[in-house]
């Protein structure tokens, strides 16, 4: 029955089939098949033998990334990394959305709003130049401002401490202007009659941010942080590989699955459990952005992604 | 009468949070305002110091002294610059164009209601953001299986397809009136031939919206190149810039190649001077491309 129904609809819409069909086979022959590979966390890979043909090795693969300690240092940095890259980037891109929002003077919002835009668009190889140009030892602008200060350089690289605090300011610095227009959209959707009401009853501007613009924002925030939560356990690759780059002495505050990834890809090592660390990533992140959807669903149904 | 009075002390106090509010306001957006500029200025003011002060001073906010030194460097021996350049304007242009149009034909089916798989094709792509095989498996897949090793597919192909994208591309479709359709359909014309002489000119700031996005996501593309790309001929502008960045190998063939010693070198300015010319164009049009990519990311930001 079902067979024929397909049938039917084929007949009936053929040339829409062949239209979605490039994108679809892309899409399976880029996403979908190498995800065959992901057998490779239950094998002990060897390259002669390819991906198919190397042995089984059951759960040993996870049990290794896991009691070398690797397995919990990298997915503590990232859940963490995530958590505080959430609170503070969503977190000033609200600020700035509001602010925007308030201000009277077009002139100067269309041109700060172009200003807080511009990182967006540049790549992190860039961004990775500034950071350069900024911290570095020697030359940078960093130790240069402290010596017309008369204070001691600073080699911020021997100092693992500070870079959870860069990367969390370059990551929100990046994409403040980027999600600041998601909540200007969420803003200009409030009915003006709202704030009018607010007016007449006497509110001040913070009594109409709190009790108006925030919640009326409620649904944006909530599927922003949904989207967030859904990549809890992924990290930014480009952003930590052109921040901290190939710097061991930071590795242990920094280092997050994804880059851990891409290092024993680099030196072809232990690539079973690399896949190991690859699939528990995906599985997990799976699983946390199901239920966390079946939980909003539940409570506020409109709220949910899907 | 007290009615009266109540209503002037509101202004009055209106008036008063008001104020604070908006030196708070604004000091907050001209205190981000520099910090978004800054590393831009500091970037093109290093570019033209000369490589002695930098040594000796270190980098400045503001250029101390100007000299093209770094410059010369550059566009002494232009040709690997102009091949990056070159790699790269073609993968941004051929993906950009091909990916335009695959994506542009799976929105409009997706969105069309009376097609009865739209939702289970949609998931089908929108399943890829939720899991997908990770770094590891993908390049090996890539490299054992399609052979994508040092080919420029490898820049073009995995860019071709974004989900997010997709969907707003469906969102500007849904925004055709279906009644178009119906009257293309009822005077013959076939869904190809509907989709290319009517949806097509119809959807043309969605069109300029997706294919700045996707021309964007090719020029700043630097992942793939170091994954898949071997040889420097084939390097795209962005990751030629990072191996000179952190190779010391490849500051010594510029030196060779402009004739001159590495000590000679203007190393530090020469690092910046490359950025600043990998990242012109964009910023150059960025005025005029802004407006598309707020208009994008607002349609992308409302359900659909």
């Amino acid at each position: 029955m079902k067979k024929q129904g397909f049938l039917h609809e084929f007949k009936k819409n053929r040339t829409l089939f062949f239209m979605v069909l490039p994108m679809m086979i892309l899409v399976l022959v880029l996403s979908y098949l190498p995800m065959s590979g992901l057998v490779l966390a239950f094998k002990n890979y060897r390259f002669d033998l390819g991906v198919f043909g190397s042995d089984w090795n059951g759960l040993e693969n996870f049990r290794y990334l896991f009691v070398s300690g690797t397995g919990w240092n990298i997915t503590k940095n990232t859940i963490v990394y995530n958590l505080i890259n959430l609170v503070t980037s969503q977190g000033l891109a609200i600020l700035v959305a509001i602010v925007i929002s308030e201000l009277s003077g077009k002139v100067f919002k269309r041109i700060t709003q172009s200003v807080i835009f511009l990182p967006y668009f540049i790549s992190w190889v860039i961004v990775g130049t500034f950071i350069f140009n900024i911290f570095n030892y020697e030359t940078g602008v960093m130790n240069n401002v402290l010596k017309t200060f008369g204070m001691d350089p600073v080699n911020v690289y021997s100092i693992p401490g500070v870079w959870p605090w860069i990367i969390c300011i370059f990551n929100a610095w990046k994409w403040v202007g980027y999600n600041s227009i998601i909540y200007i959209a969420a803003i200009t959707n409030i009915d003006t009659e709202c704030y009018e009401a607010c007016d007449i009853d006497g509110a001040n501007i913070f009594q109409k941010i709190w009790y108006i613009t925030l919640p009326s924002m409620k649904p944006t925030i909530i599927t922003m942080v949904l989207l967030q939560i859904g990549r809890i356990l992924r990290g930014d690759f480009e952003m930590f590989y052109q921040i901290v780059g190939n710097n061991g002495q930071l590795f242990d505050k920094t280092d997050v699955i994804d880059t851990y990834v891409f290092r024993s890809l680099l030196t072809n090592s232990n690539l079973g459990m690399t896949a190991a660390a690859t699939l528990y990533q995906s599985v997990l992140c799976f699983i946390i952005i199901m239920v966390v959807n079946h939980i909003v669903k539940k409570v506020e149904a409109d709220y949910a992604l899907f | 009468m007290s009615n009266m009075a109540t209503i002037n002390s509101n202004k009055i106090k209106l008036t008063k949070s008001r104020i604070v509010f908006n030196i708070i306001s604004y000091l907050l957006l001209i205190a981000l305002s520099l910090a978004c500029l800054l590393p831009f200025i500091m970037l093109i003011s290093g570019s033209f110091t000369s490589e002695q002060v930098i040594r000796f001073e270190g980098y400045s906010i503001l250029p101390k002294d100007f000299t093209l030194e770094a410059y010369e460097v550059v566009f002494q021996n232009p040709e690997q610059i102009f091949r990056a350049y070159g790699v790269s304007i073609f993968v941004a242009v051929v993906g950009t164009i091909l990916g335009l149009f695959f994506l542009t034909m799976t929105a409009y089916v997706i969105s069309r209601k009376d097609f009865k798989y739209r939702n289970v094709i949609s998931f089908y792509f929108y399943f890829t953001t939720l899991f997908n095989g990770g770094m590891v498996c993908t390049y090996i897949f890539y490299i054992q299986y399609l052979h994508l090793k040092d080919n420029l597919l490898a820049l073009i192909l995995p860019l071709m397809m974004n989900v997010f994208y997709l969907l707003i591309m469906r969102s500007f479709v849904t925004s055709i009136p279906p009644a178009l359709i119906e009257s293309a359909k009822i005077d013959g014309a076939g869904e190809f031939r509907i989709f290319l002489q009517i949806i097509l000119p119809l959807l043309k700031s969605g069109l300029a919206t997706i294919g700045l996005f996707l021309t964007l996501g090719y020029w700043n593309d630097w992942y793939n190149a170091m994954l898949y790309i071997n040889s420097e001929e084939k390097y795209p502008l962005q990751y030629m810039l990072y191996n000179m960045l952190q190779k010391q190998e490849a500051m010594a063939q510029i030196a060779s190649q402009a004739g001159m010693s590495v000590e000679n070198l203007p190393t530090n300015a020469l690092k910046l001077a490359m950025a600043v010319v990998a990242t012109g164009p964009i910023i150059l049009l960025y005025p005029f491309v802004q407006k598309y990519f707020v208009k994008g990311i607002t349609i992308g930001s409302v359900k659909g």
